[in-house]
């Protein structure tokens, strides 16, 4: 079991807004389109996406995300902040791009598979 | 909640307002999730609900999204003043979109929204005319919700 305090720390990720990092992450989707999101990312994944703007946290909300990563050392928009604080969800940023961050996660979780 | 009694509310949607997308599905979600409807259902509700949210906010002027738990159905109805459907076959196509290129750049318009509506929905039924607004009915079964 990874939770996303250990998965921030094992990373190096800079957790900008603290949800509830205590959350145990099920897993890990990764997509730019929202509505792609939607439709195929799971209860408790991370997701990792270049997009910083709000509606960001509105897709974590709606879809039980466990924290969002952003990558290339994206900052998220002081609006996406605002409203991630108010809804507790987590943001963390990574230096790292999209394929480098995926593949670190995927090894990191690839044994917990059941 | 016993089987007849109706359960229901409304939110205002306005056309263009991006910095509040999703809170009135957000609030639909955690209205169900508090009813006790379960878990899978509130999660497809969710999607749905967004999905409509954004059509409203992407291509009409304004909109309502209502909701009502009535014998066992939750239904949520969208209706917009906004531009109308010119082929729902196209608009039902996966890929296919009529968003504008800067809406694109935020990660939506990609032709998903109704596809997704389609594939999480009990049932789901359009109607719409083009140049007054489109009306999105969809439909939940609670057949043995606890709610």
């Amino acid at each position: 079991m990874l939770t996303v305090s250990a998965i921030a720390e094992r990373l190096g990720l800079n957790v900008v807004v603290k949800g509830d990092v205590s959350r145990t992450v099920s897993g890990c989707y990764v997509s730019d389109l929202l509505s792609d999101v939607m439709a195929h990312s799971k209860d408790d994944n991370l997701w990792i996406t270049l997009q910083t703007h709000p509606n960001i946290v509105a897709v974590a909300v709606i879809k039980g995300i466990a924290a969002v990563i952003l990558t290339n050392g994206r900052s998220p928009e002081a609006e996406t902040v605002r409203k991630a604080e108010a809804e507790k969800v987590t943001i963390m940023i990574s230096a790292d791009g999209t394929f480098e961050l995926a593949g670190r996660l995927y090894a990191m979780t690839k044994d917990l598979q059941p | 909640m016993a089987a007849n009694d109706t359960l229901e509310g409304c939110f205002e949607l306005m056309g263009g307002d991006f910095s509040n997308a999703g809170a009135a599905s957000s609030e639909l979600k955690s209205i169900l999730t508090k009813l006790g409807i379960s878990a899978d259902i509130v999660r497809r509700a969710a999607v749905t609900a967004f999905e409509a949210e954004m059509n409203v906010i992407i291509h009409a002027v304004a909109g309502t999204m209502h909701y009502m738990i009535i014998d066992n159905t939750l239904t949520i109805t969208l209706n917009d003043m906004g531009p109308g459907i010119e082929s729902i076959e196209l608009a039902m196509q996966e890929g296919y979109s009529t968003a504008p290129d800067w809406v694109r750049e935020m990660g939506w318009g990609a032709g998903m929204g109704l596809p997704n509506i389609k594939k999480y929905a009990d049932i789901f039924k359009i109607d719409t005319v083009v140049g007054e607004g489109t009306t999105l009915e969809i439909y939940f079964r609670l057949k043995g919700e606890k709610c």
